[in-house]
């Protein structure tokens, strides 16, 4: 009600700044760049006083709009509207108000060679008379060394160093797979064409060592190298579920109903789409990833429940320099 | 100058307030099952298989290699997904099945759904209550991966994960149990029927989001706001900049 | 002893109190004037690092206002208030203090609403103003420096506004510092190094990464970049505006207005209109919503993240790598992200922050000080390169939204990878070309 009140006076004052624009002396100087011309225009002088004056009406609106607890809607629109009548109200008032003048004004030159000599002069003075130069200039540069390392040590508490932790998790034979809040997992639970995520029993789900992407494929179409041939119990493979490329998660699983029309599973990373064949040890079949998802050997307890049988095949997360195979 | 900049900060203001008031929450598009006339026919459904899917999925629906698969034993639940939401009849068997107007009437995919339900497999599922809280927790971690994490849509590498907010909630629960096309399928020991309508209740809330912040641009974060930054405000800023910079000759 | 009465002291008529009370105190007078006649040339293309300017004013404002709200903490608590379908859910208090912001503090939606569109434009409005400076070769003798402080505080605004879009720990942010991680990790020797050290730990388990986020974010980085700003502006001020060519102007002058009174009133209207546009957008234009991302945990992932607008070169670069990751000697020597996430942006910075040397190697030839504006029949050469660059840069930015085009389009995003692989080398080339000659023959058609 009152915003729309508001809008039409913007309406009308705007009706009247493009009036008064037109109405305004027009400045029709000397040839030369240099000229001034001083006198404001009545209209455009009133449009201001009048613009100023909404600018201060919304400016108070949005205080009141905050009291009446307005949405975000009605207060950005307030304040955005006290800005544009007071942009405009300046606009006219540069233009059409004050003294209209294009002046020359020389750039100040960037050096005086006179001075720079002189300074030159001072700068060599500071070193009449001292001798073995160079072996002094050696002497404050092992200073500098030396107060730069004590200066930057403190930095080293920041952080530990990665030795080997980097790309580590908690996964070892026996360990149960669980969800999320803990519950085991049963192999059942997963038919063939179907994923989740699992996490080491008792560690911290947080780690990037923990998530493992599991999925169950058709146990003929599973095609793992010979070492690995006893870790996809019944079809289901079980890998880290964070990226190799950048450590997003790998939470695309994509498995065709009718595979002989359309294409293979694969598990995908959406940040940059690395694409990886979980029936054949996680292979990057596309995008920027530059090893496989390290592998988790999978065993079915004898209560039917998912346990690791053994440690992931490699360092989880994203490469460093640490990360020497897979 | 300032006649363009006054136009121009109208126009914007105009334009944004449109685009904010457009925004409120679309009409859902219910799709109320079809209340047939005449009870499903088994034997009509089973004379328009053959008029209409058997090229692929042959004359007695035990598929056709390379072109469809068998049908025998994916239940009602797949039919009724599959004609339902008009992802079936494809017009080339490598194609990916879209969302589409269905291709038959309510009535015609009832008798359909029977027939394909006389051969065997799951019931089309029932779906009551759900939280959206818990859906939108189980959403996150199954689901938004592919489908974004509000259901906007997105792609996996070879296929598009369609948009959800046409989805009713018994397609919904269809999905997850079947796996269309490319997405995975959730059996009932892994994600119980419960989950399940948590499931459907996120997806149907994500129909109406709440928008406090204004016009949503699509609920699909970071690209539409580099567009509305530079296709709306650094164009107003920039007509703006045109009328304030240059003195009146 | 002088029985002398002291004369009055003599006072100038007319005179202004506010002048006299400056000048008495300060003795100021002099410079005061020198500022009040400073002369801007006249052109609205001058207007656009003032834009950035604003914005960064805007930023501070709004800014100070979130941080009185904001807790950069990652020890969870229990999600209570006005955004019900989240109502119980265990978040962090970064996550929850953002909440609380964005629905329950007043005003709190508006401002950090208008706080993060103003961070894009402040981007926006550097890039728009080193295209400018890039095609007038503004950046010649005698602004080279001037040009490396502009450079460096489009570098450090890169990453004060990831910074900024990382603390509020929703999916959102966790998926941006997972790859932020993963591109440190990936430098060579010293990545592991420097990544242990930066999160105090790994990621993301190490609760220390979020305070120190939040003081570079709030802190080192602001104050870092309003004294680049600050000498940057004194530098210009120090040469004056660079100005076109035009009747009257000369390599020795500057012909415009005057800062008092016109410009000052023309520059504090552009500062309005630029808040007006904030405003506008932060309070009818829906950003992050944090809310419908949900709390990051680092086994979620949502398809459709993307980062703000001004990484989207780094993210397509990513995206574009091919599987390279050289490993030999029982050593990753460069893990994949290391080429799209720092050697291809320590190019590109290296490049911009060369060209003035660059550009008088090849294009100007000579030493003496410029201060008329190139224009782009000039120097064909240069108009070329310059197209070129931006070209490139444009193209690995268009990857980064090729997934979303996918969905739009219907474009197969493994197609639109492997076109725009060959793209990053053929559109340069092919646009630089264009550009150089359509610079010639509008310079032919002048002569």
């Amino acid at each position: 009600m009152n915003v729309l009140a508001r809008a039409l006076a913007a309406a009308v004052a705007l009706r009247a700044a493009r009036r008064g624009a037109s109405g305004g002396p027009a400045p029709d100087g000397p040839p030369g760049p240099e000229h001034r011309t001083a006198g404001a225009s009545p209209a455009a002088t009133r449009l201001v006083a009048v613009l100023l004056v909404l600018t201060g009406c919304a400016g108070a609106a949005v205080g009141v709009l905050l009291a009446l607890h307005a949405s975000t809607q009605l207060l950005g629109l307030a304040a955005a509207l006290a800005f544009v009548l007071l942009a405009v109200a300046l606009a006219v008032a540069s233009f059409r108000i004050v003294p209209q003048e294009t002046a020359v004004e020389d750039r100040p030159p960037v050096t005086d060679p006179q001075t720079r000599a002189a300074l030159t002069e001072t700068v060599r003075a500071g070193g009449d008379g001292v001798s073995r130069r160079a072996l002094l200039g050696g002497a404050a540069g092992v200073a500098g060394a030396g107060l730069a390392t004590a200066a930057a040590a403190p930095l080293a508490a920041l952080g530990p160093r990665p030795g080997g932790r980097l790309g580590e998790s908690r996964w070892t034979t026996g360990v149960p797979l669980v969800d999320e809040h803990g519950a085991p997992i049963r192999a059942d639970a997963l038919e063939v064409g179907a994923f989740l995520t699992a996490f080491p029993h008792g560690a911290d789900p947080r780690e990037l060592g923990s998530p493992v992407v599991v999925v169950r494929l058709r146990p003929e179409d599973v095609s793992l190298p010979p070492g690995r041939r006893a870790w996809a119990p019944q079809g289901l493979l079980a890998y880290s579920k964070i990226c190799t490329h950048a450590g997003c998660a790998v939470a695309l699983f994509r498995y065709p109903l009718n595979e002989e029309t359309s294409t293979s599973p694969a598990l995908v990373c959406p940040c940059h789409y690395s694409t990886f064949d979980p029936a054949r040890a996680a292979k990057v079949t596309f995008g920027p990833a530059g090893r496989p998802l390290p592998q988790l050997p999978l065993r079915i307890a004898p209560d039917g429940t998912l346990q690791a049988a053994g440690p992931l095949s490699g360092p989880v997360g994203p490469a460093w320099w640490g990360v020497g195979h897979s | 100058m300032r006649r363009a900049l006054v136009v121009l900060l109208a126009v914007g203001f105009g334009g944004l307030g449109t685009l904010a008031l457009a925004s409120a929450p679309r009409a859902a598009t219910t799709t109320t099952a079809a209340t047939a006339t005449t009870t499903p026919s088994t034997a009509r459904g089973r004379s328009m298989f053959v008029a209409s899917c058997a090229s692929c999925h042959g004359q007695d629906a035990r598929g056709v290699r390379g072109r469809g698969p068998s049908l025998v034993g994916v239940g009602a639940l797949a039919a009724d997904f599959e004609l339902r939401t008009g992802r079936m009849p494809l017009a080339a068997p490598h194609q990916e099945p879209m969302r589409h107007h269905p291709a038959f009437s309510g009535a015609r995919i009832a008798d359909l759904v029977a027939y394909i339900g006389s051969l065997g497999g799951p019931p089309v599922p029932v779906v009551s209550g759900g939280s959206v809280r818990r859906g939108h927790e189980r959403f996150a971690d199954s689901c938004a991966g592919c489908h974004q994490i509000v259901g906007r849509g997105g792609i996996a590498t070879g296929a598009v994960a369609p948009a959800l907010q046409d989805a009713t909630p018994v397609q919904v629960a269809e999905a997850v149990r079947l796996g269309p096309y490319l997405m995975p399928r959730f059996g009932p020991r892994q994600l119980t029927d419960g989950d399940v309508a948590d499931l459907a209740a996120y997806v149907t809330y994500t129909r109406h989001l709440q928008n406090p912040g204004g016009w949503a641009i699509g609920n699909l974060g970071p690209v539409p706001e580099g567009l509305v930054c530079w296709g709306i405000a650094m164009v107003l800023l920039l007509g703006a900049a045109r009328s304030l910079g240059e003195r009146a000759r | 002893m002088s029985t002398q009465v002291p004369a009055e002291r003599e006072e100038p008529v007319g005179d202004t109190p506010a002048v006299r009370f400056v000048d008495e105190r300060l003795g100021a007078a002099k410079v005061t004037r020198g500022a009040l006649r400073y002369v801007f040339p006249d052109h609205w293309f001058f207007l656009l690092g003032e834009l950035a300017l604003y914005a960064f004013v805007m930023l501070i404002v709004t800014g100070v206002f979130l941080a009185l709200f904001f807790s950069p903490s990652t020890a969870t608590t229990t999600y209570h208030g006005g955004y019900q379908p989240l109502d119980g859910v265990e978040v962090s208090h970064a996550y929850a203090s953002t909440m609380r912001l964005s629905f329950d503090v007043p005003m709190g939606l508006l401002i950090r609403q208008t706080h993060h569109w103003a961070a894009l434009l402040f981007l926006a409005g550097i890039i728009v103003h080193v295209i400018r400076v890039m095609f007038t070769a503004a950046f010649r003798k005698p602004r080279e420096l001037t040009h490396l402080l502009g450079v460096l505080l489009l570098g450090l605004g890169l990453v004060e506004g990831f910074a900024g879009y990382s603390l509020p720990d929703d999916l959102l942010s966790g998926m941006g510092l997972a790859i932020a991680y993963g591109v440190v990790l990936s430098i060579p020797l010293v990545g592991g190094q420097l990544g242990t050290l930066l999160w105090g730990g790994s990621f993301p388990t190490a609760g220390a990464f979020e305070s120190r986020l939040f003081i570079a974010h709030v802190f080192l980085l602001p104050a870092a970049m309003a004294a680049l700003i600050g000498a940057h502006l004194a530098l210009v001020a120090r040469h004056h505006h660079t100005q076109f060519r035009g009747p009257g102007r000369t390599e020795r002058n500057v012909v415009g207005t005057p800062m008092w009174p016109g410009y000052a009133l023309r520059s504090l209207a552009w500062m309005c209109a630029t808040f007006a546009v904030l405003l506008l957008l932060g309070g009818l234009v829906q950003i992050n919503p944090i809310w419908q991302w949900g709390p990051y945990e680092p086994w979620l992932g949502s398809n459709g993240a993307q980062p703000d607008w001004y990484l989207g070169w780094l993210i397509g670069a990513l995206r574009l790598m091919p599987p390279i990751e050289p490993r030999f000697w029982g050593h990753t020597w460069a893990g994949n992200p290391f080429f799209g996430g720092v050697l291809l942006p320590t190019a590109v910075f290296g490049l911009l922050a060369a060209w003035p040397w660059v550009d008088r190697r090849l294009w100007t030839r000579d030493r003496l000080d410029h201060h008329l504006l190139s224009l782009l029949r000039d120097e064909p050469g240069r108009v070329g390169a310059t197209a070129a660059f931006a070209a490139f840069v444009a193209t690995i930015f268009l990857a980064g939204s090729a997934d979303r085009l996918f969905v739009a389009a219907g474009v197969p995003y493994e197609a639109q990878v492997w076109v725009l692989r060959a793209a990053v080398f053929v559109v340069p080339a092919v646009v630089g070309g264009l550009a150089a000659r359509a610079a010639r023959r509008q310079g032919d058609v002048r002569r």
